[in-house]
């Protein structure tokens, strides 16, 4: 009869636990419910049921793991934007946006999970996803065109899928890994005065060992051979705490460059172990996903001088001011007050702001109601922001101009570089222009090779 | 009551020997297989077929694998998501450059990872116990290695990532979720049916007498190296072959990561917590640990708790882990176990004395 004792001891115990979390987190509702009812019918930023008349835009994030003081910010700046245009502008021409958060903890088959769970969801299904993961996108790549749901990856994911004619649905929007590695080589030519100097170069690429760190290497291996740099390529294993013999290799090489393709933990490290083997910082660049607060700030003064290309930087303008006063001065904002205006925290908004454009330009041509993933499809191939519209929402100087078609699902192959000072990120380069001529011949033969192996049937775009 | 062998008379050795000698066993698994074959189609939606039932399956056939190694013949592994990427790797190569039927590339996918089970499984010839499991842990980094750093194996794709060919067979597409369902639960069936007549049979036997103690099973005339490498081959054909479909049927496109240490380390789990030596323990463990997690992450919202995906997330490990402890401290030798126990008081109940 041991077992049963066991038995009931475990049940009451889970019992008590569970009733121990339900009545932390009931006084919590409460609590929000109740200020819902103070700020009245007026609009708040609380979330929207996913009702009849809504938008439904599914959150991939993650906030736990290894990556989670990254993907926090990324979250909070996300679903931040789309509570304020909730709450600020009413939704997207009336209609609300409703969305649902689902923890993928940058795992693959978690984030796959979390697509099925949420594709159906809403009154016309998804509208867009993000996965916010190039693994989850390699992997969802595969699953939106069966389930018509267009994916916005916007600096991550395959660099081929800015070819429209044979990636319907996916859309890198603001850089791809070879536009971002092809703006590093640029910038370290110009400093060299010009890509005939790059000559016996050597630059070190330490990357994340997965598809997200090997997205550049293509590239970077074409630019060596064109202009006898020598590129060595140095993989560091997920999670990228251990990163000591890479190091070592950099400090026996004595390479001119370093180009890090990290993410999450691994970028402090990197610094970090930089600053160990006294590799000069400011010879160090980064993707722009290493180079955010949470990639310098726990290396200290070591990370000063460390530059990254980056997408946008870190600061506040407009959009910021209200996502305060309707928001944070309510208490209603995603996460920590800190976030806001963080580099990875305006990446999310960025995205969000991606998401919400994309729908409104599908309402234009489906009307105002709810819309479909086939339907928000063509709203993004036919997305033309231009600067009246970014200063209209509020988004001066964080958004950028940005026109796609079916042939460049990419529609922007510049970037600039931002430098850690020891407080904050600052722009140190103008825009950089990767070299189209380059690129275009790489995406087509990749997105060939890619429709080749799958025996797809392309449609060549129009125009 | 209901559970009851009395005034079931076996006339004959065939009756005796039979798999489910008890008819109500029969009926039992005739209404599994109903439920599995027809009632789940009928009323399942895209949701629960895609990440519940597919993934459970596979991970079920992957996991009666490892149990007929672990279980029944006793040699512990860490490989098991090395043997899961050979097959992975091997059927999408044969498929990609000898374009063959993917059912065929599938069973070659597991004839690959048969080939380097018993290569290295010869070293559980000499060593046993946990020192065997570090020899596996070294397969599992191997392969982790080859197929990350070898171009050929992923084709040259610049990413490291495979995105795999729509799965056709004599021009019938398994496209959609169902279709998916039932190739899968196709392959499941089949698959136990085989491993649990081998377990019965001659083959079963010298794996679990070499199980129970090697120098005695040896003395009455079991050669070790055919008992072993055998337990070896049919254990990784079984995960070659889940390693193919999961890769195929589930994931669509996947990277070395997808195979690495944690997805040996969850199989062990399950066959562990299903039960070791035996087939439906396989089965059960699966189950368990592929939706314990993802029923723990949705409970919340069922409940009406409004939480943080981070708090629950939290939860979810929290309890899962507790739920791990508590199962195994409860009974040790798993859900197979329990399951055992709760028919040998059915036979008595509702008089138990």
């Amino acid at each position: 009869m041991k077992h049963s004792l066991l038995f009931k001891a475990g049940i009451l115990s889970l019992m008590l636990f569970i009733y121990g979390c339900g009545q932390d987190s009931s006084t919590s509702s409460t609590e929000s419910a109740g200020e819902s009812n103070t700020a009245a019918s007026s609009t708040s930023g609380e979330p929207v049921a996913i009702d009849e008349n809504s938008h439904f835009v599914p959150v991939l994030s993650y906030r736990t793991g290894p990556y989670a003081p990254n993907g926090i910010g990324v979250a909070n700046g996300f679903v931040d934007y789309l509570k304020v245009i909730n709450a600020r502008d009413g939704g997207i021409n009336g209609v609300k946006i409703a969305f649902e958060e689902c923890e993928t903890g940058y795992s693959t088959a978690r984030s796959i999970e979390c697509y099925e769970r949420l594709k159906t969801k809403g009154p016309t299904g998804a509208t867009v996803f993000n996965p916010m993961s190039t693994g989850a996108t390699f992997a969802i790549t595969e699953k939106a065109p069966v389930d018509k749901v267009p994916l916005i990856t916007m600096g991550y994911g395959r660099s081929e899928s800015r070819n429209g004619s044979v990636f319907p649905w996916n859309f890198p929007i603001y850089g791809t890994y070879w536009t971002a590695a092809d703006v590093l080589v640029n910038h370290v030519a110009d400093i060299n005065g010009g890509l005939d100097k790059l000559k016996d170069k050597k630059i070190v690429l330490v990357y994340h060992d997965s598809p997200f760190g090997k997205e550049p290497i293509p590239l970077l291996e074409k630019r060596a051979e064109m202009h006898g740099f020598n590129l060595i390529k140095i993989p560091v294993t997920h999670p990228g705490v251990e990163q000591k013999s890479a190091w070592i290799t950099v400090r026996k090489e004595q390479p001119d460059y370093v180009f890090l393709w990290g993410w999450g933990v691994m970028n402090s490290t990197a610094i970090k172990e930089a600053a160990g083997v006294r590799y000069p910082r400011e010879q160090m660049y980064g993707i722009w996903w290493a180079g955010s607060e949470p990639d310098v700030r726990p290396a200290g003064d070591a990370a000063k001088g460390y530059q990254a290309v980056s997408m946008i930087s870190s600061g506040k303008t407009r959009v910021h001011d209200d996502i305060m006063s309707y928001l944070y001065d309510k208490g209603n904002g995603t996460g920590e007050v800190e976030y806001v205006g963080q580099v990875l925290y305006n990446v999310g908004m960025l995205n969000a702001a991606l998401v919400v454009e994309a729908i409104r330009t599908a309402q234009g041509k489906y009307g105002d109601k709810p819309m479909t993933g086939e339907q928000v499809r063509w709203g993004i191939e036919n997305l033309n922001i231009t600067q009246e519209d970014i200063d209209a929402l509020g988004l001066t100087g964080y958004m950028y101009p940005v026109q796609l078609a079916c042939s460049d699902h990419e529609g922007k192959q510049a970037a600039r570089l931002h430098r850690w000072n020891g407080n904050t990120w600052e722009y140190s380069t103008d825009w950089i222009q990767a070299d189209n001529t380059l690129l275009d011949p790489m995406v087509q033969t990749q997105a060939d090779a890619y429709a080749a192996e799958k025996g797809l049937q392309t449609q060549a775009c129009e125009s | 009551m209901f559970y009851r062998e009395a005034g079931q008379f076996k006339t004959s050795y065939q009756s005796d020997q039979a798999v489910f000698p008890i008819f109500q066993d029969r009926v039992f698994i005739a209404l599994w297989l109903l439920l599995a074959f027809v009632a789940v189609p009928l009323l399942a939606n895209e949701y629960l077929f895609r990440a519940i039932f597919i993934p459970v399956i596979i991970m079920a056939l992957a996991a009666i694998g490892l149990n007929l190694l672990v279980g029944y013949c006793g040699q512990v592994s860490l490989g098991t998501g090395a043997f899961m990427a050979v097959g992975a790797y091997a059927a999408y190569n044969f498929m990609i450059r000898a374009d063959l039927n993917p059912l065929i590339c599938f069973l070659l996918g597991g004839l690959s990872a048969t080939c380097v089970g018993v290569l290295f499984g010869i070293p559980s010839l000499r060593i046993k116990g946990f020192y065997l499991a570090v020899a596996t842990l070294a397969l599992q980094f191997f392969t982790d290695w080859t197929f990350s750093r070898i171009d050929w194996f992923t084709n040259y794709t610049p990413s490291g990532s495979i995105a795999v060919q729509p799965v056709e067979v004599f021009g019938f597409a398994f496209d959609s979720p169902l279709k998916k369902y039932f190739l899968c639960l196709f392959v499941l069936v089949i698959f136990t049916v085989i491993a649990k007549n081998i377990v019965r049979g001659r083959i079963g036997r010298s794996w679990m007498a070499t199980r129970d103690m090697d120098v005695a099973a040896e003395i009455i005339g079991i050669r070790p190296i055919y008992a072993k490498l055998s337990a070896f081959a049919v254990s990784s054909f079984y995960i070659g072959v889940a390693g193919a479909l999961w890769a195929y049927i589930h994931l669509g496109s996947w990277e070395p990561l997808a195979f690495d240490i944690n997805v040996s380390f969850s199989v062990l789990f399950m066959v562990i917590i299903g039960g070791l030596g035996s087939i439906v323990g396989g089965m059960l463990g699966a189950a368990f640990i592929t939706l314990l997690p993802l029923l723990l992450n949705q409970l919340p919202v069922w409940l009406g708790f409004s939480m943080s995906t981070a708090m629950v997330s939290h939860l979810e490990f929290m309890i899962f882990g507790a739920l791990i402890i508590f199962f195994l401290a409860v009974e040790p030798l798993g859900l197979a176990r329990l399951w055992q126990l709760a028919k040998e008081k059915l036979r008595l109940w509702p008089f138990p004395h």
